[in-house]
């Protein structure tokens, strides 16, 4: 790539960056605006705010972190990742259900 | 002997050493902050009342801010470097270095106020809360308000408090006081121990920073492909740490 195209391609890259820090920006106010309604239950709070937050995180990583256009070998490593963290996740929730005989609940 | 595949990318994987190192590294943070959640959860979902409104909201969403905004200034100075203009790199770095510390100043504020900020439990059954303005050795002024017990304090979101006034409590009535720390309940303790791990991953980050924009930054001389992935990887680590904000910010702060 010769020196004008290589600084244009990234001058479309420093634009892209631009407006991703703008939809970070309004993320955060919407996550904290959302926390502020009443939607009845806390539960529904909590799963917009973390909807919004996995909105953000995707934008950091995809965008920043230039996840969306990496090579197999990191695509690799984070589905490693991604499995195990999912695992985790899946083994503190599965324990709610789990619960010895006679333990006391709230 | 050199080693291989520093700068340029091995043609196999396409990547340089220090690319996969970072990956793998954050992979193993993935899993640090993730078994953290999962304390998270755990002790929220078993705890009978969970604190709401007990961290300032406006605060935590200008630190967010702050880091969201470092972010851009940190891949905003790597593509300075692609486009071989140091000067513009050595503005954005140092926005960055300021943003870091101007983050780290405002949750030192946070836990300086966590800590004069005392809940006391009185010997007549009601508790005061508020900051300590007088300790003196017969008496205690907090800037602050009474409670019918400890669950008042819980929901500040929901529960009408009186506002805060100045009270003098003599210490013969106290029979027991305890600062917002990390000691105070299990919400204080996973508070803390989240922000903290957090703001020690700001701090290394922002040494490293520092660092590649001061003494290191001669590389940029001899070795600018090498410098300019330097700049790559400790910006990888940077927007890992602002990923966790964004997770922290909502769980701690809003929720």
């Amino acid at each position: 790539m010769n020196a004008p195209a290589h600084d244009e391609h990234f001058s479309q890259h420093v634009r892209r960056y631009l407006y991703v820090f703008y939809a970070l920006l309004f993320g955060t106010l919407i996550t904290v605006g959302a926390s502020y309604i009443p939607f009845g239950n806390r539960s529904v709070n909590i799963g917009v705010a973390l909807f919004i937050a996995c909105g953000k995180a995707f934008l950091v990583a995809g965008y920043f972190m230039h996840l969306i256009s990496e090579r197999k070998m990191i695509y690799g490593i984070m589905t490693f990742t991604a499995f195990f963290f999912l695992g985790l996740m899946f083994l503190t929730v599965g324990s709610f259900a789990d619960f010895p005989p006679l333990t006391i609940t709230h | 002997m050199d080693i291989p595949h520093v700068v340029q990318p091995r043609p196999d994987t396409g990547l340089y050493n220090a690319k996969v190192g970072i990956w793998l590294f954050l992979a193993s943070e993935v899993m640090l902050f993730g078994a953290l959640f999962s304390a998270y959860i755990l002790l929220r979902v078993g705890a009978p009342e969970w604190p709401y409104g007990w961290l300032n909201v406006p605060l935590g969403t200008a630190n967010t801010l702050v880091l969201i905004t470092s972010s851009i200034t940190t891949v905003m100075a790597w593509a300075s470097l692609k486009m071989k203009q140091f000067g513009r790199f050595k503005i954005f770095h140092a926005i960055t270095l300021s943003l870091a510390c101007v983050f780290l100043g405002i949750k030192s504020y946070e836990y300086h106020d966590k800590f004069t900020h005392y809940e006391i439990d009185l010997k007549d059954g009601r508790v005061a809360d508020g900051h300590i303005v007088e300790n003196g050795k017969d008496e205690i002024v907090i800037s602050g308000r009474f409670a019918k017990d400890r669950h008042d304090l819980y929901d500040l979101h929901e529960r009408k408090l009186p506002p805060h006034q100045e009270i003098t409590i003599p210490r013969a009535q106290i029979a027991e006081m305890s600062s917002y720390g990390p000691g105070h309940n299990t919400y204080t303790a996973v508070y803390f121990t989240l922000t903290g791990l957090h703001a020690l991953h700001v701090i290394g980050g922002a040494i490293v920073i520092g660092y590649l924009w001061s003494f290191g930054s001669k590389m940029w001389q001899t070795d600018p492909e090498r410098f300019t992935n330097r700049i790559e990887v400790s910006g990888l680590f940077w927007h890992f740490v602002d990923l966790i904000w964004i997770f922290l910010f909502p769980v701690l702060y809003l929720l």
